[in-house]
């Protein structure tokens, strides 16, 4: 039981708001003393996993500079010029339309897009800007819900279309677990049965695109007549 | 042998962190000066050198770094982006032409990741086939920064200066998943999957085969939102909870139980602010001033498809 502390220490530091690295940290030093570990080996886990884990980062920091770069010469505007031509755009379709692209494309094991990559420089401006062709200035808590919709459809497309394909992490690492526990399970199998939730993720995330534009004409109403009363 | 490892785009990526404490170091202006370049230069440090230093030493540093962040040393600087008239100026000289190297990098990242791993002149190979993808992706990365580099004939210093500026703006956030990851690894050390699996055993009504499989379901959501990572959890979880309920005790199917199983963790990522990159890291990338702004939005559709999730699994394993 004692070695749930570290469980604890996590849900009561984030409910506070303290630094997650300080609470992710100390929670791992008492889960390791807790078990008996000694400080030098719980500092060895904690370099082995933090070293072990570096292509998180990687990817993050290796594509920053290159989207700092075309942002400073104009890669939001010119994603937004675009999407203003297409008359049919609206916020929540665009979302929608990213969230398939990628959700197709892992399925098949072609792993495009990303955050930095694709929903900041493309599918947030293009869907803020299709909202504005569609409504006129945005009020500023609207602009922030596209935009996090957006990371939304980036994740949801991601998370539930990957398991659809056999060669990636997940099917890989289920597979490697029943292989531990001397059972043959099929990775084919597997990949199949992800399938029914890839689909119900999509027709929730498709509602939640329709609520979003709802939602933005709404919002934009409501401010309107703010600004006459 | 292997020619070209991800060493490389690990000692890259580090020289760019050297990079951003290089430009602290020199802004006068900055607000925390000293302890925002102790921060990147170490972390710079620690990319570069990770594989040949002591574990304790590259530990001892992930201790430091998480000082410098809980002490508040870790901030961002004045720099602003250019002004939105001058790239509206460029973005209607360049056109659709800044798309293209947007674009090669996905393009180079699977055309390498097809390819790269299959190249050999006998035992001597290009690169490693297990970490071909990431080095499909570093190597996309770098020409497009040749690419863009070349059209948009910025100096060579204007990448690393607003890549200096995003990276600020991510702070210590950036190492997070990192430091979370290394949990997962103390946790497996301590046993702690164990305890928790024993304990629901003993609670819950398993008897029931709608008890077990909702049990197994959303036990890996929680874990899931307690440890951060889905994948720390499903081989906890579904040894304890999954295959001595559903498949040994009711006979369920194994792969349909992991399937299922696996996808009802990935709710619990889209509801846990220790999934950092994806739910944090995003929030700062997009300027949204509530942190947890992208957890929020995916809240509706997490508790959906892990009510989903608990009907598919009862519905279809104990039937396929």
């Amino acid at each position: 039981m004692i070695k749930l502390v570290g469980i604890a220490i996590v849900a009561v530091g984030f409910a506070l708001r303290l630094n997650p690295l300080l609470v992710v940290l100390a929670a791992g030093f008492a889960t390791g003393l807790a078990a008996h570990l000694s400080v030098t080996e719980i500092l060895e886990l904690f370099g082995k996993g933090f070293v072990d884990s570096r292509f998180v980062a990687m990817t993050i920091v290796l594509m920053v500079p290159l989207i700092g770069l075309l942002e400073r010469h104009g890669l939001q505007e010119r994603a937004a010029a675009v999407i203003r031509e297409a008359r049919a755009a609206t916020a929540g379709r665009v979302i929608l339309l990213y969230c398939a692209i990628r959700q197709v494309l892992i399925s098949v094991g072609v792993n495009i897009g990303g955050h930095p990559q694709a929903v900041r420089p493309l599918v947030a401006p293009m869907a803020e800007a299709a909202a504005r062709a569609q409504h006129g200035e945005l009020p500023e808590r609207t602009t922030h819900a596209i935009r996090a919709h957006a990371a939304a459809a980036e994740n949801v497309g991601n998370f539930f279309g990957e398991d659809i394909f056999i060669a990636v992490g997940a099917v890989l690492l289920m597979k490697g677990f029943f292989t531990a526990q001397k059972m043959d399970v099929s990775v084919w199998r597997m990949a199949l049965w992800g399938i029914p939730t890839a689909l119900a993720a999509f027709a929730t995330f498709a509602w939640r695109c329709r609520r979003l534009d709802r939602r933005i004409a709404r919002e934009v109403a409501e401010d309107g007549r703010k600004d006459q009363a | 042998m292997t020619l070209i490892t991800l060493e490389w785009f690990y000692a890259l990526a580090g020289a760019i962190m050297l990079g951003v404490a290089l430009r602290i170091a020199r802004d006068a202006g900055h607000p925390r000066r000293a302890g925002s370049a102790a921060f990147w230069a170490l972390l710079g440090l620690v990319f570069v050198t990770g594989k040949w230093i002591p574990a304790a030493w590259a530990g001892l540093a992930v201790v430091i770094l998480a000082v410098l962040a809980a002490t508040g040393q870790v901030v961002r600087s004045g720099e602003r982006e250019r002004p939105k008239p001058e790239r509206e100026a460029e973005a209607a000289r360049l056109g659709n032409r800044l798309f293209w190297p947007a674009l090669l990098v996905p393009a180079v990242t699977v055309l390498g990741s097809l390819t790269l791993g299959r190249i050999a002149i006998g035992r001597v190979h290009l690169v490693d086939p297990k970490q071909v993808t990431l080095i499909a992706l570093g190597c996309g990365a770098v020409a497009a920064m040749a690419l863009a580099l070349r059209f948009t004939r910025a100096p060579v210093s204007a990448p690393m200066a607003e890549g200096s500026r995003l990276l600020q703006t991510l702070g210590w956030s950036l190492v997070l998943p990192q430091l979370l990851a290394a949990l997962g690894l103390v946790f497996a050390q301590s046993g702690v999957g164990e305890v928790v699996a024993g304990l629901v055993a003993q609670v819950l009504p398993t008897q029931f085969p709608f008890v077990a499989v909702a049990a197994y379901c959303l036990g890996m959501a929680l874990f899931t939102i307690c440890l951060g990572n889905a994948f720390a959890a499903f081989a906890v979880i579904t040894g304890g909870i999954g295959l001595p309920l559903i498949v040994q005790r009711h006979g369920g199917d194994p792969a349909i139980m992991a399937a299922i199983g696996m996808l009802s963790g990935y709710c619990g990522t889209l509801l846990t602010p220790l999934a950092a990159n994806f739910n944090l890291v995003p929030a700062l990338l997009l300027d949204l001033p509530d942190r947890n702004a992208v957890i929020k939005a995916q809240l509706p559709v997490a508790l959906v498809l892990l009510a989903a999730n608990v009907l598919l699994m009862w519905l279809l394993v104990y039937r396929f």
